[in-house]
């Protein structure tokens, strides 16, 4: 599904990634965890195609096919998609319109017929309905006036309608009553399937409580220090990140 | 939204040259000698069969003319304009004695029509909307009359109607705007050709939407249409105007005159489409788009609104206003302007509130990009007897790259303490955080650019009558081609 070997990343100049390596089998959910300005969110911005990383050395191999270079719409079309940490506000258009723009966009891509208006709403219908998410969501401008919790649910209904095979959630969890959390964390577990792929990126052990992983890697200083099951979040949440910050010196 | 798509797609079908509607037609016309003299205001005049008194009023506009100065305190920069080097009458000869019927027009002018996406073959079976088609100088056909005559409107060319009665035309031509008002709306008054003349009598609404296409053919030509629309009392119209124009490099002057009048209880709900030749990516070429449009409010409880959607022209200046003289009188103005490349614009509204408990609302969308630079402009007036008088005002601003501009001039006189105004103003550009989102969606650049700009404007495309919003939404889309990146 996902294999990235010895990726080195630069912004500005400063190395940010130095050395990223992991594999990523279909059906599995793996948790990245690592303290504040270990590269967490760069290693997902990167796998999406964001514009600004510089790729200094390594590949990011998706589906058997190097993604380095390919355009953020290319790498989504294909089954990419990324639940930001901090949804973006459009404002003037609709939840609905947007996501009518974005599955034609990757029906057209894959040479598809478009949905048409009936289609369409049957789909939204179901998903909606499906992850429990108020159908007036729909009807309001994308993430404006959404609370925190009303914007991760909405990543989440994103990724239901889009259907990607890898789904990367840059800390969905951060910002997050518990309550807010347990809701998300049932959207994402209705959405596990053996064909797709789920990388967790987080900063606490507790998002792991309701998403079981089956790998659990912890980055920090830009490498990934160490990989392990389940028990290594509970390790961590234990002894915190100080042992990587002495390792990394 | 499929909008941004068609967008992208019709984009897509048209060769390097991205402005579709820059197509010439070959078609045997009848012209003027070039210049501008008191022959000239006379030929135009005689060749109308005018009556005297208004080829009085055309000479008395010229020679007023002959004395103006250029408007200079607006922020667009142009070369001096040669009056002496344009025409100032082009007819398709075939139109020459006046179609009787759609029969008598001529096939390709009726081509030209369909390429504009106006078939009006078709528009007079499909009901729904009315149109008039001005060509150069003349109007040349007039849709659905015979419909809108059961109710008693009046929907022809300002030319037909001087005949069919020109005791209304005298009682309302000019008395919105005068002969005096300005540079290009005096210039209008004296060699002004066709455009379209409204009249819905007392209590009536206006069955179906009213249109006038303008599309400036012949080169070197200047468009002066003049459109005259009266509301009777407690009667309704909807109109909508469009505009294209060929791609020509020189620049060509189109200089129009809009007054609307409503009465008692009435309501004019007047939109734009404009979308003339802007010019290429280098500025060179693109229409002088000099245009004096103002509604009067002249009965109690009236309403007029405009809302213009402006993507075309070198240079826009055009202020479609209120004046709100009838008490509780209403006065609207949405309004979106795109700019790229090298286009100019210079636009907004005046509200003048004169009656007691009037109001009007202001919101202005603009949206640069490329090289362009644009202003909104407006004024806001109180009188001292206009009490209770309230306005509100929003102009946003949308940037796209750094090499453009935007500007919001208000001037707000109040003169009663009891009148409230408010205005708001806010200037963004579209995020990289926002373009990225859309893109990590599957969303191309172009369309992600699209989607946030016609979300930008929604609040002005939803005031637009349904047949005419996905044209404009499209349009929005093209206009920005080639903006992003």
């Amino acid at each position: 599904m996902l294999e990235i070997k010895n990726l080195h990343v630069s912004v500005d100049g400063k190395a940010i990634l130095k050395g990223i390596d992991l594999s990523v089998q279909p059906g599995e959910i793996h948790a990245i965890m690592g303290p504040n300005g270990s590269g967490k969110s760069t290693l997902s911005h990167v796998i999406a195609g964001r514009d600004g990383y510089e790729i200094t050395g390594g590949r990011i191999i998706y589906q058997g096919e190097d993604m380095t270079g390919m355009a953020p719409e290319i790498r989504a079309a294909k089954g990419i998609f990324l639940a930001f940490q901090y949804p973006v506000e459009i404002p003037g258009v609709a939840n609905t319109t947007f996501l009518k723009e974005a599955l034609n966009a990757i029906c057209r891509y894959h040479g598809k017929d478009e949905l048409d208006a009936m289609q369409f709403v049957k789909v939204m219908r179901e998903k909606t309905k499906e992850l429990g998410i108020p159908e007036d969501m729909l009807k309001r401008a994308v993430n404006v006036g959404f609370s925190g919790g009303e914007k991760k649910r909405n990543e989440i209904l994103q990724m239901a309608i889009l259907n990607p095979t890898l789904a990367i959630l840059d800390e969905t969890d951060s910002g997050l009553d518990i309550d807010a959390m347990k809701i998300v964390a049932e959207g994402v577990n209705k959405l596990r399937a053996p064909e797709r792929s789920i990388l967790l990126i987080t900063h606490y052990q507790r998002l792991l409580d309701y998403i079981i992983p089956d790998k659990v890697h912890v980055l920090a200083h830009g490498r990934i220090q160490r990989s392990g099951d389940k028990k290594l979040a509970l390790e961590l949440e234990e002894k915190g990140y100080a042992e990587f910050g002495e390792a990394a010196a | 939204m499929v909008a941004s798509i068609d967008t992208v797609q019709q984009v897509k079908e048209l060769t390097e040259e991205k402005y579709k509607y820059g197509f010439f037609t070959d078609i045997e016309s009848e012209t003027a000698p070039k210049g501008l003299n008191e022959d000239i205001v006379r030929f135009i005049s005689a060749k109308k069969n005018e009556p005297e008194w208004l080829l009085e009023w055309r000479l008395k506009a010229y020679r007023y003319w002959l004395t103006m100065p250029e408007p200079k305190w607006s922020k667009v920069f142009h070369e001096p304009i040669d009056y002496q080097d344009a025409y100032y009458y082009s007819a398709p000869k075939s139109a020459a004695d006046g179609p009787q019927s759609l029969d008598e027009i001529d096939p390709q002018l009726l081509e030209t029509y369909e390429k504009l996406g106006i078939p009006l073959k078709e528009q007079e079976r499909l009901s729904g909307v009315a149109v008039d088609a001005v060509f150069d100088s003349v109007s040349v056909a007039t849709t659905f009359k015979a419909k809108l005559g059961e109710v008693g409107v009046i929907f022809c060319p300002i030319s037909e109607a001087l005949e069919s009665c020109p005791d209304l035309v005298k009682k309302y031509l000019g008395t919105v705007v005068p002969y005096t008002d300005n540079k290009h709306a005096t210039l209008n008054s004296a060699v002004f050709t066709d455009g379209s003349f409204v009249y819905i009598p007392p209590g009536v609404r206006c069955p179906m939407e009213l249109s006038t296409y303008f599309r400036i053919n012949a080169a070197n030509t200047g468009q002066f249409e003049r459109t005259l629309i009266i509301a009777d009392k407690g009667s309704y119209v909807s109109y909508l105007e469009g505009c294209t124009a060929p791609m020509r490099d020189e620049h060509q002057l189109h200089a129009a005159v809009v007054e609307l009048i409503a009465l008692d209880d009435a309501e004019i709900k007047y939109s734009t489409i404009q979308n003339w030749y802007p010019g290429d990516e280098n500025g060179r070429g693109g229409i002088f788009n000099f245009v004096t449009k103002r509604g009067h409010c002249r009965g109690r409880n009236s309403k007029i609104s405009w809302t213009q959607v402006e993507t075309g022209a070198a240079i826009t200046w055009k202020y479609p206003s209120c004046i709100l003289k009838g008490d509780n009188s209403v006065g609207e103005f949405y309004s979106i302007a795109i700019t790229n490349n090298y286009q100019q614009a210079d636009t907004g509204t005046k509200m003048i509130h004169l009656g007691k408990n009037t109001s009007s609302r202001i919101i202005s969308k603009g949206i640069s990009a490329g090289r362009a630079n644009q202003t909104y402009r407006g004024l806001v007036r109180i009188s001292p007897k206009a009490k209770g008088a309230r306005n509100f005002t929003q102009c946003d601003s949308l940037l796209i790259g750094d090499r453009c501009g935007a500007h919001t001039v208000p001037y707000i006189e109040c003169k009663n303490k009891s009148a409230i105004v408010e205005h708001e103003a806010t200037t963004s550009t579209i995020s990289e955080d926002q373009l990225f989102y859309l893109r990590q969606r599957g969303i191309p650049p172009e369309e992600a650019v699209a989607l946030v700009v016609n979300g930008f404007c929604r609040e002005v495309l939803q005031q637009l009558p349904m047949e005419f919003a996905v044209e404009a939404q499209k349009l929005v889309g093209i206009s920005l081609e080639g903006s992003v990146g």
